[in-house]
């Protein structure tokens, strides 16, 4: 059998150097980030500081699939760590002129880029920038495909510790299109490596991995059993593609079955927070009385989510730094 | 020109003998095996103690690049690494371009390989025009033209109707189909086996359903047409049982797996490597065990490399993007008898599948040592320890994903038609 290649999100010090998924990152690595982001905020005003820790540094943000939120909350973040920032949005440029993926990338790093924060529709496409960038570079995944999207998830790990604690011991429900959910996908993870208690997931067949076993679930074909005593409710978008692939009859169906209402909330712990990665569809996963109740965390996770990426940026470049000085000294 | 090779172990699949003896040559046939006839005076005399000579091998399914728009390699590139790899004869799938649906293709085909002069190559017709699955090809005419075959490569006809008619056709006038079983929607956009690896890496999915319900749906047709036809490329466990079923009722329906769906899983594209991405797609443990029962029990006939050569380029993509294919010519018989090291496939199973079986199901001459084959043939050096290495690979695609793979046992010249077609750069001094 083939040995598998050293983890290519690893530095020579075993310290991430890339963030392209949370699979095979251990506890401490999670914490490490999740600490550090608190730190970020100021602890008077509960506002989020400005500091210096990037100064100097160019990070490019390369969209080759539309977003608002993420690249936004990207900017914000790179902008509070004093990085200079550049916005890409390569869906309308260079690759319609037919110029390699590749060739686009090793353009953008001889502009002198220090990290990229990718998004991209093919699963994988994280890891195939990171195979072929220089050295010094850092890849950010922040999305690719249906495989990973690890910043979306952590800053929703954020977001639970701060509200229920410990994420040991806690039973979580994730529901929806779990098949084409990248964020799904990074959030298992996330909450396996955390330590959590129960993780179930949600939805019809149509919508679910056909090894949910491989993932480490439990699997729920029916919502009131599935968010019976839970302590977290993950709401997830569902795209409007699903009706046409006969996924699903149609969006009343579902949100008759599988929307999030303040009755269907009630199977929950009495304390449970609701979640949602954004952005929301109400009346098709989600009702709006319960996505601006008193339970609903969603806004809450956006401006964490500023919190955590700087801490992953922070992190990653704080690492290529201990390692330059480890080779000095050597 | 005559050619007397001794000390040999000679494995002759045609007939099972398995001896250290002399081979003589004339021309283009063995004239002798075993003993060497009281008035055979050689020209040349070769002693090949402590290596084995073997039948070239028959690889059903070698893509070579040409005629192609700009696709990587050549006929002759191709009749260079197959020469490599003991392989003295293969077809060549209709996806070419232009499409093999026109005699023009086969005739440049056969005109190209016989200009090169290092392997049969037998060109397989288009089923349809076009590979479009609509309208037939002129299968007459190709034939005609010098197909082995009909195929329809990796782009199977989607309508049920249109392929009865196809099979009707085809059986009318004898023509051989060599078809790829693929649903291509419930294959849909997938890239990957529909298994765990596949779910974790949030990878597009192609169930195994996507080939073992064209698989039934080939044989029921099959059966009811009366079409000959030889299924390539099977890659699951229960295609293999369907086929293992249909040959018990009397069917005479052939089949074949490529090398690398023997050695490679699913488990395989953890890291999303490219070089990894085939169709149909690496599947599971399973999958792979049960193929190597199918070697074993006769179910399956025939290992093909399912060469695909490609550009680096091709690969150098995100892995949904990235084209399938492996470059495998210089790699089937390695893979093959690795099997018979770990005591799966017996010496004479793996050369039967290698080329005796092939050849048969062609009705060509092959896989025999007998006075009156021709010969084409290699010697083998079962001692001989080697790593693979892409960048000396003689194929123009580099695309393999055994990169550094180490090897016991390796080709050590071949013959095509008496002819010494190949032999290791380091001997050349």
């Amino acid at each position: 059998m083939r040995l598998t290649e050293p983890d290519i999100q690893l530095n020579a010090q075993k310290k991430l150097r890339h963030l392209l998924t949370l699979e095979g990152l251990k506890e401490h690595q999670l914490t490490e980030i999740l600490d550090l982001a608190e730190t970020f905020f100021d602890p008077a005003t509960g506002d989020l500081k400005k500091v210096p820790l990037l100064r100097g540094k160019t990070i490019m943000n390369v969209f080759f699939e539309p977003s608002t939120r993420t690249r936004t909350t990207f900017e914000i973040a790179e902008k509070r760590l004093s990085a200079d920032v550049v916005n890409l949005n390569i869906a309308t440029s260079a690759t319609k002129k037919g110029e390699s993926l590749l060739d686009t990338l090793w353009n953008l790093q001889a502009m002198g880029a220090d990290m990229f924060v990718i998004r991209h529709a093919d699963s994988g496409a994280a890891h195939f920038f990171a195979r072929h960038v220089a050295p010094h570079v850092h890849v950010l995944n922040a999305g690719d495909g249906r495989h990973a999207h690890p910043s979306q998830a952590l800053l929703d790990m954020f977001t639970i510790r701060k509200h229920k604690g410990d994420i040991y011991d806690l039973k979580v429900a994730i529901v929806g299109d779990i098949l084409h959910s990248r964020v799904a996908r990074s959030q298992i993870q996330a909450l396996s490596i955390l330590g959590a208690r129960e993780i179930r997931v949600i939805g019809p067949r149509t919508l679910m991995p056909s090894h949910p076993e491989a993932l480490g679930v439990h699997v729920y074909h029916d919502m009131d059993r599935g968010l019976e005593d839970v302590d977290v409710v993950i709401m997830l978008r569902l795209q409007n593609e699903r009706m046409s692939g006969a996924r699903l009859p149609s969006e009343k169906e579902f949100f008759r079955l599988y929307g999030l209402t303040e009755k269907r909330l009630a199977r929950a712990k009495p304390d449970a927070i609701v979640m949602h990665p954004g952005p929301i569809n109400r009346g098709v996963e989600i009702d709006s009385a319960v996505a601006d109740g008193p339970r609903s965390v969603i806004l809450d996770q956006v401006t964490n989510g500023i919190a955590v990426r700087m801490a992953i940026m922070a992190v990653i470049f704080s690492n290529a730094a201990q390692l330059q000085q480890q080779e000095r000294e050597a | 020109m005559k050619l007397r090779i001794d000390n040999a172990r000679l494995l002759d699949p045609s007939t099972e003998q398995d001896i250290t003896a002399s081979l003589c040559v004339e021309g283009n046939r063995i004239v002798a095996f075993g003993k060497v006839p009281d008035d055979f005076k050689a020209d040349e005399a070769i002693d090949a103690s402590g290596l084995w000579l073997m039948p070239g091998l028959v690889d059903l399914q070698v893509r070579t690049g040409e005629p192609g728009d700009n696709a990587c390699g050549t006929v002759a590139s191709e009749a260079r690494a197959a020469a490599a790899g003991g392989v003295t004869t293969f077809c060549v799938p209709p996806d070419t371009w232009p499409v093999a649906d026109t005699p023009a293709v086969p005739e440049l085909i056969r005109r190209r390989a016989r200009q090169a002069g290092q392997a049969f190559v037998l060109p397989i017709a288009a089923l349809t025009q076009g590979l479009e699955g609509e309208r037939l090809a002129p299968l007459h005419a190709l034939k005609n033209a010098g197909c082995i075959a009909a195929s329809q490569a990796n782009r199977p006809i989607r309508n049920a109707l249109t392929l009865r008619n196809a099979m009707e056709y085809a059986a009318s006038h004898n023509v051989r189909l060599m078809l790829k079983p693929l649903d291509v929607d419930l294959a849909d956009s997938g890239v990957a086996h529909d298994g765990p690896v596949a779910n974790r890496l949030g990878l597009p999915a192609i169930p195994a359903s996507a080939e073992t319900t064209a698989v039934a749906t080939l044989l029921l047709l099959a059966e009811e047409t009366g079409a000959k036809i030889h299924l390539n490329a099977l890659s699951c466990a229960r295609s293999v049982e369907l086929v293992r079923d249909a040959k018990a009722r009397g069917l005479a329906v052939t089949c074949d797996v490529a090398a690398h769906q023997l050695h490679l899983s699913e488990m395989d594209l953890m890291d999303f490597n490219p070089l990894f991405k085939v169709l149909p797609p690496l599947r599971s443990l399973d999958d792979q065990r049960a193929l190597r029962a199918g070697l074993a029990d006769g179910t399956i006939d025939c290992i093909i490399s399912d060469h695909t050569p490609l550009y680096a380029d091709d690969k150098l993509l995100p892995f949904p993007q990235s084209k399938p294919g492996i470059s495998g010519l210089e790699t089937l018989l390695s893979l093959t008898l690795r099997l018979v090291e770990s005591g799966e496939l017996t010496l004479m199973q793996a050369l039967k599948a290698l080329s005796r079986n092939p050849a048969q199901l062609l009705g060509i001459d092959g896989g025999s040592l007998q006075p009156g084959s021709r010969a084409s043939f290699f010697l083998y050096d079962p001692d001989a320890r080697w790593t693979l290495r892409a960048d000396a690979l003689l194929s123009a695609g580099k695309n393999t994903p055994f990169e550094g793979w180490e090897f016991s046992g390796r080709v050590v010249g071949t013959w095509f038609l008496g002819k010494n077609v190949f032999k290791p750069a380091s001997q050349d001094a």
